[in-house]
């Protein structure tokens, strides 16, 4: 059996539903995730595709813990992290690492791109030799040393981009969480940032949950893949498998959904 | 070629920033009446101001400087600002990407489809919400009179578009721009979406200027396209043709840059330097060109 580095098993977030919240007193609780039970196995990509409100970024939220599930446990590395307090999650927090959607609004304006870098390893306490720890996480990207001293204004989306991969990376973490992080680039950055983070993965043995809703992306990255629907798990597996021979009805429709860039007149009517 | 007519000819467009610097580089395009043309390129290339321009709705700066547009035989800029957004109004008509910023967020749908009936093109307020009824069966909404009357909040991003795609045809427009219209939808929504918008400009012969940066979806919805660089069209060609030999090499490497679920092993390669550098010296060499002719 392969090493497994999280394992889920019914796994339930609530949030309170604003929409429904009287004037006076809490909100009722929406369930998100309806109990999930799923594995992450280690130095693997993990796919997560889903369309919007599917559930896959909570899902994604609830493994590094910026959400405490109401159910279930979520052991990642021999712990059971699902409900662990604060002060007991500090020490793992260093191994579970995220990298975000839109680099523009996950890079503060106004401290440059060495401080940027260097802030999770001075929290976690690799202040000495900061200067040679962040040269060394930009030419792990890709970037030259000098970018320390820019600002965000002054990189391009690509650039940006591979400065979250650089900072999230940086702690050389156990399990890095990928969410939407090439739907907002352009597809030549995109393939940049996807070759990157590919190679990374291998040279480092880092565990990875892709979090994407393109298909096609997924499918060049992830050795596994994990479909959702309305907070349920539609179906998982090898990539491969999945895409050679669908199981599932939705994942049929989804796949069937992507318009390749080929000419095929009959698409639009199937 | 053939004998069918243009509903837009666009002829050596150049559009400028207040510093001077080009944001179009004499774009020329054709679209013959009833056809899908694709405008497709990465973000800065300028296909989205190609549509702002026909429609007289450049940013605030941009100037047009050069070159004619010329729909259904008229020349726009021969006509005075007034009569020329007469036409615009009348002839063409926007599918916007983001429905909820297109749509006043305070206003219910009915009226806000209505207003360009009554206000622009002078309907009756009658026949404006009967043709608006009429529309929304054709986008497959089988509950009009909820939808007129609710708010844009309370419809799905797919309803919202069916919507303002419903407004867009409600006139009868010979030309609609279509900017990113299903960019923001889920692939699922996208292909429902797609396939109405084939089906509307069918069905009343509409020509479409899509602005799209998906090569997917160009291939499923366009009939010809335009290929666009840093304001330049690098390749034009029928769809068919474009997929099956793309000629210049930026075209080949955006084909090899897209994600596809059926080659994994063989996609995404990165645009390389030389393919970069080569359009560089495209771009150098028709703004050398261009000074020269304008001093």
């Amino acid at each position: 059996m392969a090493d497994r580095l999280f394992t889920v098993e019914g796994l339930k977030v609530s949030l309170p539903d604003m929409a429904r919240k009287p004037l006076l007193g809490p909100a009722p609780m929406l369930d998100i995730l309806h109990g999930l039970d799923f594995t992450l196995e280690r130095n693997c990509i993990t796919g997560i595709v889903g369309e919007s409100g599917s559930g896959k970024s909570t899902l994604g939220r609830a493994l590094v813990r910026l959400l405490e599930p109401s159910a279930g446990s979520v052991v990642f590395d021999g712990h059971d992290i699902a409900h662990l307090p604060e002060p007991a999650l500090k020490p793992l927090r260093r191994d579970l690492q995220m990298i975000f959607q839109d680099p523009m609004s996950s890079l503060n304006p106004r401290r440059t791109i060495g401080a940027i870098i260097a802030a999770p390893m001075r929290h976690h306490g690799l202040a000495d030799r900061i200067d040679e720890r962040v040269a060394a996480a930009l030419t792990r990207v890709g970037l030259p040393e000098n970018f320390a001293a820019r600002y965000r204004h002054q990189l391009s989306g690509g650039q940006r981009q591979r400065v979250g991969i650089a900072r999230a990376l940086a702690l050389e973490p156990k399990f890095v969480l990928a969410d939407e992080i090439v739907s907002g680039l352009d597809v030549s950055t995109q393939a940049q940032i996807l070759t990157l983070l590919d190679q990374l993965a291998s040279e480092m043995g880092l565990t990875i949950a892709f979090i994407s809703h393109d298909l096609s992306v997924i499918r060049r990255l992830c050795r596994n893949t994990i479909v959702m629907r309305a907070g349920r798990i539609v179906e998982a597996g090898p990539t491969d498998a999945l895409f050679a021979a669908p199981r599932e009805t939705y994942t049929r429709e989804l796949i069937a959904a992507i318009p390749l860039p080929e000419i095929d007149d009959d698409w639009l009517t199937r | 070629m053939t004998a069918q007519p243009l509903c837009l000819s666009i002829g050596a467009l150049s559009a400028t920033l207040p510093n001077g610097d080009r944001v179009l580089r004499s774009v020329s395009l054709d679209v013959a009446a009833g056809e899908v043309h694709a405008l497709v390129g990465e973000s800065g290339a300028g296909k989205s101001m190609i549509g702002k321009a026909l429609l007289g709705v450049l940013p605030p700066g941009v100037r047009q400087v050069e070159g004619s547009i010329t729909l259904e035989g008229t020349r726009l800029e021969t006509l005075a600002p007034a009569a020329r957004r007469r036409l615009i109004g009348a002839r063409t008509a926007l599918i916007p990407q983001d429905p909820l910023t297109a749509l006043n967020p305070s206003r219910r749908i009915g009226p806000q489809m209505t207003d360009r009936l009554t206000h622009i093109l002078g309907w009756p307020a009658a026949s404006a919400r009967a043709r608006i009824r009429e529309m929304l069966a054709e986008v497959h909404i089988r509950e009009p009179d909820r939808v007129i009357a609710a708010y844009p909040h309370e419809l799905s991003g797919g309803m919202r578009q069916r919507v303002l795609i419903a407004a867009a045809f409600a006139a009868e427009p010979r030309l609609i721009v279509a900017d990113e219209p299903t960019t923001a939808l889920d692939v699922t929504v996208q292909k429902q979406i797609l396939r109405l918008i084939a089906d509307l400009q069918r069905r009343h012969g509409t020509a479409i200027l899509f602005v799209t940066h998906d090569l997917g979806v160009v291939a499923k919805i366009s009939q010809s396209v335009s290929v666009l660089y840093a304001g330049m069209v690098v390749e034009r060609a029928p769809a068919p043709e474009l997929f099956a030999t793309p000629r210049h090499a930026y075209t080949k490497a955006l084909m090899a840059a897209t994600p596809r679920y059926t080659h994994p092993a063989s996609s995404l390669q990165p645009v390389n330097s030389a393919v970069l550098a080569e359009l560089a010296l495209e771009v150098r060499a028709a703004d050398t060109e261009w000074k020269r002719a304008h001093g």
